[in-house]
């Protein structure tokens, strides 16, 4: 985004101003990765070693042992098994249900909309915990015998899915109205004279115009969604059927014996958020900003 | 839901502006309601209508929930044994809880902490890095790269610097030895202060991002204009630039008070909001999953982050809506 016109860049003097700034972001960038750096340090060194010869000392033996300790005996993939089976569906159900009430408020102007959108949007900003009593009583009280494996909707996928996708559709459909508000207002008109219907409308027209905003809310959601951990925590109690950000905090104690091992297996876990991040960045940074913009 | 689009009084009798034939209703918005059929009617209810029956019953109405049960005691056990208490959950957790008390404090320390360091810290970051400099990229990744990891992640990495035996910090300052160790996790005093170091290194790089899409929206002439003047970069940045990202500053302090209120994770992973570190978010969990499950008065303090969150939340987004229609 903020990169320059390269025959511009070259032809600027080095100025000592400039030296001294890079030299500042070099040390303070170096600082801050320095805390995932001695996680990655400490995760390729044996338990034997470090125990001998304490943490701060120069390393004999770099190995990825305790990756595949880490990943193999305490079943990650199980975890990550597990994690999609929620990211997945909630992902997908999210950005559908708030592109719609998006395109409702935005394409149709019902007196309601702006009401609906501050409904929505203040349900996002809500603090989790403020809702989390009567919504784990709620969870223990309705009974889907068959449909999820506990038989309720406590400690089943799908009560998890519901709750993220009733949550987060509230700053989705706030970023999305925006977004098809800047489309022109002729194009669904012109559609709607030639007798389409609302759904050929929403679906064939303005979604495919969408694409850049989905694409940024996709991957913003993909990492918060992976990231949660509260939700699980309270409304999971089976260990096993925990997504794997909210099993590290059981793992850590039953498998992770060694802070090797934790950091091994902390930085396991963080992986697929990082390749997310890597390959989307642009994405996701315009994710969190299409929201914040509009203030 | 449905029922709503059909009562909607025509506004289609304002002359439409320009040279325009007023047969077409391009130019009118309310237009479209015309031309849906009753299908489509249906269509757009259930539209509506399924995500918000979703969100209002999942979100608002677990949260009107919340208050119901704060003037109640319930041991969960069948709807009979609700009973109404009145105001006695807020009169014991305001006047006998040990933990009350401390945890707003936390709360309001974590805010301040972060809107006086991180904050300006995460502006400075985005004025450097704002500069067509070389490599903004590399060093906007590597600011941003706590924000992307989970709490729960950054909660088990700090432990590893935090830890008195094997932890980097006591490492190196040679405080690992018994009879010299400085507990950063379980020493009241010190650890809400440890975590805030962690709370801080993420949220400078959420601050960072946030206004650096601010900047981005300043009208480079401003700038120019001002440097002719002979203003020199703080002046500029003061009488300038700072005046002008008045929007974006809006949007950090309310993301910030929102965090403050939020903060849980990394709490809850570091040492279980024991003493020192207790939050209103962990006092409300202890309530459900900890060993003393009392629904009443754990919906009392949840009332109580409630009222805080609403307080900043409505404000907010009454004013940004009010500038959108104006829009």
């Amino acid at each position: 985004m903020s990169t320059v016109a390269g025959a511009h860049k070259q032809r600027t003097p080095i100025r000592p101003a400039r030296v001294l700034l890079h030299t500042f972001l070099v040390v303070t960038a170096l600082a801050w990765l320095a805390p995932l750096l001695w996680a990655l340090l400490a995760a390729m060194r044996p338990y034997a070693e470090t125990s001998e010869k304490g943490y701060v000392s120069w390393p004999d033996k770099l190995t990825f042992d305790n990756f595949t300790n880490a990943f193999q005996q305490s079943d990650m993939l199980h975890y990550f098994g597990t994690t999609l089976i929620v990211a997945v569906p909630a992902v997908l159900l999210t950005l559908l249900l708030s592109s719609m009430v998006a395109f409702y408020v935005s394409r149709f102007d019902f007196r309601v909309n702006l009401f609906l959108l501050l409904v929505f949007t203040a349900g996002n900003l809500l603090p989790q915990q403020v809702i989390i009593t009567p919504l784990y009583r709620l969870y223990l009280l309705i009974d889907l015998p068959g449909i999820t494996m506990s038989g309720k909707l406590y400690d089943s996928a799908l009560g998890l899915v519901l709750i993220h996708v009733a949550f987060q559709s509230g700053f989705c459909a706030f970023v999305l109205s925006n977004y098809m508000r800047s489309l022109p207002h002729e194009l669904t008109e012109a559609a709607l004279v030639d007798g389409a219907s609302v759904w050929r409308l929403y679906w064939q027209i303005v979604l495919p115009l969408c694409k850049p905003a989905m694409a940024a809310l996709a991957t913003l959601l993909s990492i918060w969604i992976y990231n949660d951990f509260f939700w699980a925590i309270v409304l999971i109690s089976t260990g096993e059927n925990m997504p794997i950000t909210s099993a590290l905090n059981n793992l850590s104690g039953q498998y992770f014996t060694d802070p090797n091992l934790v950091a091994a297996g902390a930085l396991l876990t963080a992986i697929p958020t990082l390749i997310v991040y890597f390959v989307l960045q642009r994405q996701f940074v315009s994710g969190l900003t299409l929201g914040a913009n509009k203030g | 839901m449905t029922a709503t689009p059909a009562k909607v009084p025509e506004t289609a009798d304002e002359p439409a502006p320009g040279p325009a034939p007023t047969s077409t209703p391009a130019k009118v918005p309310h237009g479209h309601k015309r031309l849906l059929t009753r299908r489509d009617r249906l269509t757009l209810g259930l539209m509506a209508g399924v995500p918000t029956i979703l969100h209002v019953a999942l979100v608002w109405l677990t949260a009107l929930a919340s208050i119901a049960l704060a003037f109640t005691t319930w041991n969960g056990i069948g709807f009979d044994s609700i009973q109404w208490v009145g105001l006695q959950n807020f009169r014991e957790l305001f006047t006998s809880n040990p933990q009350f008390w401390p945890a707003v404090e936390h709360n309001v320390v974590w805010f301040v902490v972060l809107i006086l360091l991180p904050t300006p810290f995460g502006l400075f970051l985005a004025v450097q890095l704002d500069k067509r400099i070389r490599f903004s990229r590399v060093y906007q990744t590597a600011f941003f790269l706590p924000v992307v990891v989970s709490m729960a992640v950054i909660g088990f990495v700090w432990q590893l610097v935090y830890n008195p035996d094997t932890g980097l910090i006591n490492s190196l300052i040679g405080a690992n030895k018994p009879g010299h160790y400085i507990d950063w996790i379980g020493d009241p005093d010190l650890n809400l202060w440890a975590i805030l170091v962690a709370a801080s290194w993420r949220h400078a790089g959420y601050m960072m991002i946030l206004y650096l899409a601010g900047l981005k929206g300043v009208d480079p002439a401003l700038r120019e204009a001002s440097a002719l003047d002979g203003a020199g970069e703080w002046q500029t940045f003061k009488n300038v630039v700072f005046p002008t990202l008045r929007p974006t500053n809006t949007v950090v302090l309310v993301v910030t008070i929102i965090e403050a209120l939020r903060a849980f994770d990394l709490v809850f992973v570091f040492n279980k909001g024991a003493q020192g570190t207790e939050l209103l978010s962990i006092l409300v969990t202890n309530n459900i999953i900890g060993e003393s499950s009392r629904i009443g008065y754990g919906s009392a303090i949840a009332v109580v982050l409630l009222v805080i969150s609403l307080a900043v939340i409505i404000p907010y987004l009454i004013a940004t809506f009010r500038k959108e229609r104006r829009a």
